[in-house]
């Protein structure tokens, strides 16, 4: 079992009783339906939303992920990069790849490491991070003019 | 509320965020001019950014680096400045960064406008980042979040140190 600080531990999943669309689904009205659809679309999003933070919630993984969005890279020759066994880099790997931040591919007997600018995850997806991004970039700003000015700012 | 409204544009990878503040436009504007402020609200808590260069002049170039607050390695980054009309609007374009730490013309990846006007007694400023590529967004997003865990952390540790006081 994982300890609660393993930089490599699993996220939290939440399970889902609506993870399934049951074929009883498909025979209900078609209002019924997309509603279902619409709660695994939701739950699904959360999910990967989820993974995506906790990916990105340890200082390796997020250095891993910068320097293979330039160009691909080996486990090991990441490896070298860390005061940390190559497992425990195959680890961090693991977790990006599930995030979609990363794939993997074999060449050879090197195991290379490339930045995934994901086709999948729409543009819109993106934007939403980006906005929150914004929005505590934006609350520091408020932070440092009120401290600046002495003055209240709505 | 400081954020006062968002627009998004998925299609266009282009997100407007407007602002809103009871000061000044001229305080709002030292906040982007003073290299030592941009640099307090820049980065997230525990991924702070130094500001090397900032010459905020048509054609100069705005130089910063993030690094872990545990002495991590340090990600450089750069703005070539395209327009500048103090106090009320900044226009910048990330520039690829050299090995050897200067920026490069061309292949920008974010456009960034800032414009700043007075609305009454408050001051509102819109920002609009236009993305080039998905490349773009990935990389603004791993630098920006980056510890968004912590950054949760600081703000529950603020509110319970109001909560003591």
């Amino acid at each position: 079992m994982a300890s609660v600080n393993d930089p490599c531990a699993t996220p939290p999943e939440t399970t889902s009783p609506a993870n399934t669309v049951s074929a009883a689904g498909l025979t209900s009205s078609a209002g019924g339906v997309i509603y279902n659809q619409m709660v695994v679309d939701t739950r699904e999003r959360e999910r990967q939303t989820d993974r995506l933070f906790f990916a990105l919630s340890d200082a390796t993984r997020r250095d891993i992920v910068t320097r293979t969005l330039d160009r691909e890279r080996s486990v090991s020759e990441l490896g070298r990069l860390y005061p940390i066994s190559l497992t425990a880099v195959q680890k961090h790997v693991e977790v990006l790849v599930d995030a979609g931040l990363v794939s993997k591919h074999r060449s050879g007997r090197e195991q290379l490491v490339r930045g995934k600018v994901n086709q999948l995850r729409q543009a819109h997806e993106l934007l939403d991070e980006l906005e929150t991004v914004w929005r505590s970039r934006l609350e520091r700003f408020e932070d440092v003019l009120n401290e600046t000015t002495g003055k209240e700012s709505e | 509320m400081t954020v006062w409204n968002v627009d998004k544009n998925a299609e266009a990878k282009t997100m407007v965020i407007t602002a809103k503040f009871k000061t000044s436009i001229a305080n709002v504007w030292q906040l982007w001019a003073d290299p030592r402020l941009l640099e307090r609200w820049w980065g997230p808590p525990g991924f702070p950014a130094t500001f090397e260069h900032h010459d905020l002049t048509p054609g100069g170039t705005i130089t910063y680096f993030m690094s872990g607050s545990d002495g991590g390695d340090r990600f450089d980054s750069a703005w070539n400045v395209i327009e500048v009309d103090a106090p009320t609007r900044l226009v910048v374009e990330d520039a690829i960064v050299e090995d050897d730490g200067t920026p490069s013309d061309g292949n920008s990846m974010t456009r960034m406008e800032i414009d700043i006007e007075a609305v009454g007694d408050t001051t509102r400023m819109i920002l609009t980042t236009h993305f080039h590529s998905l490349e773009g967004m990935e990389q603004a997003i791993a630098m920006g979040v980056a510890d968004g865990m912590k950054a949760c952390m600081s703000q529950i540790d603020a509110l319970l140190a109001e909560v003591a006081a």
